[in-house]
């Protein structure tokens, strides 16, 4: 009886079964990479809104306060988007004419909305809050990132399930003054950690990580 | 039987009553690997397949019902939710010990008489625990998010909670499957081999080919094989008493009556290898009738496997009448009443039909006349299966309904899912072994040609 198989068969196996596992295991990591990556969480990817509006120019360059459009952030679970009517402070007297900003202006004439795209998006069985976050000494920069540097608006953090508990077990480490809170130059001192234990202390901090914290 | 029995080494019985005479090295070879390569394929094996089938598709059209309409298709309902499901996965991964059982332990323990049940019984082994994993996975209602049961890097930052006997559960089953499997083709590779060498069709000998991954039989190959099978073995025989103490530890971790007891871990594995034994059985006896394999799987395999049945029965025996007693001299009246509704509740009848199955009806088998009769043997397994699977019922169902509060008693009622998916395992287990034994030799050749007298006479040689 011939041989069904060539010599070769045995290299062949051997590098098949070694190559397998490699194989295998290359694919797990790049799937657990691909997912944890900023393409599939779309942090760091600047939004198109219907108007460029500059966080960078308004809060960098005129230092506006975070709280004079996102009025409701310290006593609502929804920090607040502003209405036309806000732009329009500003805007009845400067850039009048800044083509622009017509969006704006049509908005306010019209009495229509405009359709901003909303950046960071929880998925609906998330269940989030700001103002207690924002009562308990979380800066608005340690979620949103350097928003004074951002032209355009983008998620600063993935958002993911990770990115959370990091901070709900370990909240010391993130924590500040609460007259920091809203101060977008704020650095945290080398003994951050230990300033944090304390304020933890102060400000009655619990580690939430229990499902039913967020999930509702 | 044969009262010819020579004075023989201990170790190696000589094959007087587990090989029929007549047979050598050839013979056997030609009859186990004729079944899968020249015979026709007998009617009597398409028949059963084709019954198997169509019940592998109710299974498939109740698993799309399930994964469409989700687990309310099930009759479960507080407070009894776990029910078919978890009884027939106990039963399933109980039934797939007896496969480890005879190929692990009693290689270990050099009873050779075990060489020509040992392939069939780990198919079985295999097949059994495919069914029962799929009871679990179904039960978690997004059955496509199982793998968040393992710990791995995931994006959530979450690990299963190791403190959950569910998740000990995972590890247990998965360690089993994977072992059982490694175990089970390590073994198949010598008669992989003989098929490839054996087979006239060129595609036959190129898939046997690479399924025997180049043995070539030589002493090296077989040197390395004893020491890997050995191995394996070392491996798969704690697991035989840790599957199913980790499986009742679901039950005895909670604190519910009727499943808080300590003596679950080794009653659940006397009842595993139980129930193991009477599927052994029920495979085996029509097996060796239709294949004409009486000289191989002789009636003395038939009489040790009896045994086994009858001593693993009397623990699980020993068991109910314990539970019972201890239900009562506890002294707690949670206790007291669940055993009390056990026995005389809405489910009695159940009760007392599990109790003449596993209990009762099998003593027949101290009768060596019964255990010689094919058929009184073959009645005796359905019944101790059906009588096993009362008893996970039993447990689960009759703990449950009674909850502590009674505004929250309930009776269980299966849906028409419940019977379609169990009865869907039933064809998956068939479908899978009916095509095992027409692929690969249902009775391992070069383990059976070592209880050839010849065998014997070659090693006195060396």
């Amino acid at each position: 009886m011939s041989q069904v198989f060539h010599r070769s068969t045995n290299t062949l196996s051997r590098v098949s079964i070694f190559g397998g596992i490699f194989i295998l295991g290359f694919l797990v990591w790049a799937w657990a990479e691909l997912n944890a990556s900023n393409y599939a969480t779309r942090a760091k990817v600047p939004v198109n809104q219907p108007v460029p509006f500059s966080h960078e120019h308004h809060v960098g360059g005129l230092g506006i306060d975070c709280r004079y459009c996102h009025t409701s952030v310290e006593n609502s679970s929804f920090a607040g988007i502003p209405p036309t009517k806000t732009c329009m402070n500003c805007h009845s007297q400067i850039w009048v004419n800044a083509p622009m900003l017509e969006p704006v202006r049509q908005s306010f004439r019209t009495d229509q909305s405009l359709h901003w795209i909303r950046v960071h998006d929880l998925p609906d069985y998330v269940y989030f809050n700001h103002s207690i976050h924002v009562a308990k000494g979380i800066g608005c920069t340690t979620c949103h990132g350097a928003i004074d540097r951002m032209p355009l608006t983008w998620q600063e953090a993935s958002l993911q399930m990770s990115w959370c508990l990091d901070c709900h077990r370990h909240p010391e480490e993130y924590v500040r003054p609460r007259s920091e809170v809203f101060s977008v130059a704020y650095q945290p001192p080398p003994n951050h950690v230990e300033i944090g234990r304390n304020l933890v202390k102060e400000y009655h901090i619990q580690s939430l990580t229990s499902c039913s914290t967020c999930h509702r | 039987m044969s009262s010819d029995r020579q004075p023989i080494p201990p170790t190696r019985p000589t094959g007087h009553q587990i090989i029929a005479p007549g047979h050598t090295f050839a013979t056997v070879s030609d009859k186990i690997s004729s079944i899968v390569l020249t015979r026709r394929t007998p009617l009597y094996w398409f028949i059963p397949f084709l019954i198997a089938s169509a019940l592998l598709m109710v299974f498939l059209v109740a698993v799309t019902a399930l994964l469409v309409r989700g687990v309310g298709l099930w009759g479960i309902k507080v407070p009894v939710m776990w029910a078919w499901a978890i009884t027939n996965f106990v039963w399933w991964i109980g039934i797939g010990h007896a496969g480890t059982l005879i190929s692990a332990i009693l290689l270990l323990l050099r009873q050779s008489w075990r060489n020509s049940i040992n392939r069939f019984a780990e198919a079985m082994t295999l097949f059994a625990v495919a069914c029962a994993g799929m009871f679990p996975l179904l039960h978690l209602g997004r059955p496509w998010l199982f793998y968040w049961l393992f710990p791995y890097p995931n994006t959530m930052n979450v690990q299963p909670q190791f403190r959950s006997p569910l998740v000990w559960d995972v590890f247990a089953v998965s360690t089993y499957a994977t072992v059982s499997a490694l175990f089970w083709y390590v073994g198949l590779i010598p008669d992989l081999a003989t098929l490839r060498d054996r087979a006239r069709n060129r595609g036959a000998r190129i898939i046997y080919g690479i399924l025997a991954m180049g043995w070539r039989g030589a002493a090296s190959h077989w040197q390395k094989y004893e020491t890997a099978s050995l191995l394996l073995a070392g491996l798969a025989t704690p697991l035989v008493l840790s599957v199913h103490t980790v499986v009742s530890f679901d039950f005895t971790i909670a604190i519910l009556p009727g499943w808080h007891s300590t003596i679950f871990p080794p009653y659940f594995v006397a009842g595993a290898i139980y129930s193991g034994f009477a599927m052994v059985l029920v495979l085996a006896i029509p097996l060796r009738a239709m294949y004409g394999l009486q000289d191989l799987i002789t009636m003395r395999h038939l009489d040790n496997m009896a045994k086994v049945m009858l001593a693993t029965g009397e623990i699980v025996a020993y068991s109910y009448i314990f539970e019972a007693f201890i239900s009562w001299y506890s002294g707690d009246k949670y206790e007291m009443f669940a055993m009390w509704n056990r026995m005389t509740g809405p489910y009695a009848v159940t009760y007392w039909t599990l109790i003449f199955c596993n209990l009762v009806f099998p003593q027949i088998l101290w009768v060596k006349k019964i255990r010689t009769n094919v058929v009184w043997l073959f009645i005796v397994s359905v019944d101790v299966l059906v009588g096993m699977w009362l008893e996970r019922y039993v447990i689960i169902v009759v703990s449950l309904h009674r909850d502590f509060l009674p505004s929250s008693w309930g009776i269980f009622h299966p849906t028409i899912w419940d019977v379609a998916t169990y009865v869907g395992t039933l064809g998956l287990f068939f479908f899978l072994f009916f095509l095992f034994i027409r692929g690969l030799p249902m009775i391992s050749i070069f383990e059976v040609r070592t209880l050839l007298p010849q065998a014997e006479v070659a090693e006195v040689e060396q």
